[in-house]
């Protein structure tokens, strides 16, 4: 039993930068073509961490500049580690989603914290603008999970899980909480629209402006885990998790394969607007769900 | 398993880099025009795994894209010294190689290679995306056998690099 804890918590990791790796190889490939080009080879970004993991020379601003990516990594493996898939649940108590909504912003948090020691104005504009995003998905997320809660009676998410077996998923039994939840995840994911906080011709990659070589490395490293992380936790809460890691790859993909297309189509909000739009409809369709939940 | 030996560890980081070159391009000149189309979809240049980047921490090429004039060449110093080892540098078009047609003018420098080290040229007015591709295929070629050291003949050298600079910014 132990040893099989000890097991998971090794490979569960591995696992996550896997999916997370493979799906930003594929959207390399996928937006290429839909942009009628060639595209990368699939393996670039493998190329693209070791050749950043293999500079020969990094430049820090200080120590907490340095720890700052490694912070948001280690809240990410965290992150990676409370979350429930194909059957394999570790750390998984009562209360577990609600932990996991705060172990959740450890990544972002982490970046702010290292990326404000750079003094670089791009950073801070970066930093400010991220939080601000946060501050606008965070609400609906925390509606929606209110009314997942609420229709589940329960807050460990493998309950949650286990409810949903045998094509119980949450997406029928609560259509508007589902669309709510994905379009939180996606903007979760900074993908167009949603790409304030970095976006390269604005703020010139904001909380990253500073950080090359190694430190880089390991935001690259960390954005592999940040898309399992979002991809994951909806498919968890709607999709009805998976019995077999096969399945729950296939449906991460599906879902990841959606973002992709709203990715290609989009230009990018002002910061104002994106939160302008994440507390109108999102919150709005998110209330009426409570609403539903609370009535039923 | 062997130990690796430091020149086959060397030989292989090579091969990483080469696959995955980062550009920021410093557009002083109108040789920057050809590189949007170098870029997206007509010739893709991201086939080669080169993508373009928007601060010097991240990159590994800079595009010097033309007549480089004496108030760019401090920003283009500066923009090269922040860029981090191992980083190279390619002079785009006729003016950085002997100042083009501005061979006679007061304020644009003539050769690009007394102030920074240049890896490759580029020769044209302007140079078409094929050239363009071809410099980063060479470039790929030099990285690979090592003789793309620009960035350790400025350290060596230094003092040169820093006295030539100043006669011409004062
Ligand atoms: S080489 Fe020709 S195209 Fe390029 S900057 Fe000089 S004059 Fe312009």
């Amino acid at each position: 039993m132990v040893i099989d804890k000890i097991f998971f918590t090794i490979i569960t990791p591995i696992f996550a930068f896997a999916v997370g790796l493979s799906f930003m190889m594929i959207k390399l490939k996928v937006s290429a073509r839909i942009e009628r080009r060639y595209g990368p080879p699939i393996i670039q970004p493998i190329y693209n961490i070791l050749k950043l993991l293999l500079k020969e020379e990094n430049i820090s601003h200080g120590v907490i500049f340095s720890l700052g990516p490694v912070i948001a990594l280690a809240g990410s493996i965290l992150t990676v580690l409370f979350i429930p898939y194909a059957g394999i649940k570790l750390f998984t108590g009562s209360g577990d989603l609600i932990a996991l909504m705060y172990i959740m912003v450890i990544g972002s948090l982490g970046m702010a914290l290292g990326a404000g020691e750079s003094a670089n104005p791009n950073a801070s504009i970066g930093i400010s603008r991220a939080l601000t995003l946060m501050l606008g998905y965070d609400l609906p997320f925390v509606i929606i999970i209110i009314s997942v809660v609420l229709y589940y009676h329960t807050t460990n998410l493998a309950d949650i899980v286990a409810a949903q077996a045998h094509g119980h998923w949450t997406l029928w039994s609560l259509p508007l909480s589902a669309i709510v939840g994905f379009v939180v995840a996606y903007g979760a994911l900074g993908e167009h629209p949603f790409d304030i906080i970095t976006a390269p011709h604005e703020v010139a990659t904001g909380p990253m402006v500073e950080y090359g070589g190694k430190h880089l490395g390991f935001l690259v490293i960390n954005h592999a885990f940040h898309i399992y992380i979002e991809i994951a936790l909806f498919v968890d809460l709607f999709l009805g998790g998976a019995t077999n890691v096969l399945w729950f790859y296939v449906k991460m993909f599906a879902v990841f394969f959606i973002m992709m297309l709203f990715d290609e189509v989009y230009p990018r909000f002002k910061i104002d607007d994106a939160v302008r739009f994440f507390w109108k409809w999102p919150t709005i369709v998110a209330l009426i769900s409570l609403i539903i939940v609370l009535v039923k | 398993m062997d130990r690796l030996t430091e020149e086959q560890a060397k030989t292989i980081a090579n091969m990483l880099r080469k696959r995955s070159l980062w550009m920021i391009h410093y557009c002083t000149g109108c040789g920057a025009i050809e590189l949007p189309p170098t870029m997206t979809s007509r010739y893709d240049m991201s086939r080669f795994g080169l993508a373009p980047f928007v601060t010097p921490r991240q990159s590994d090429i800079l595009l010097v894209t033309g007549y480089v004039n004496i108030k760019t060449l401090r920003r283009i110093i500066t923009v090269y010294e922040q860029m981090l080892d191992p980083k190279y540098v390619i002079g785009f078009g006729s003016c950085p190689i002997n100042g083009g047609v501005y061979w006679d003018s007061y304020s644009v420098i003539k050769r690009l290679d007394r102030y920074i080290p240049v890896d490759l040229y580029i020769a044209g007015c302007m140079p078409r995306p094929e050239a363009v591709i071809t410099a980063f295929r060479t470039l790929m070629d030099m990285i690979d056998q090592g003789k793309a050291d620009g960035y350790k003949r400025y350290k060596r050298n230094l003092a040169y690099y820093k006295e030539n600079q100043r006669k011409v910014l004062g």
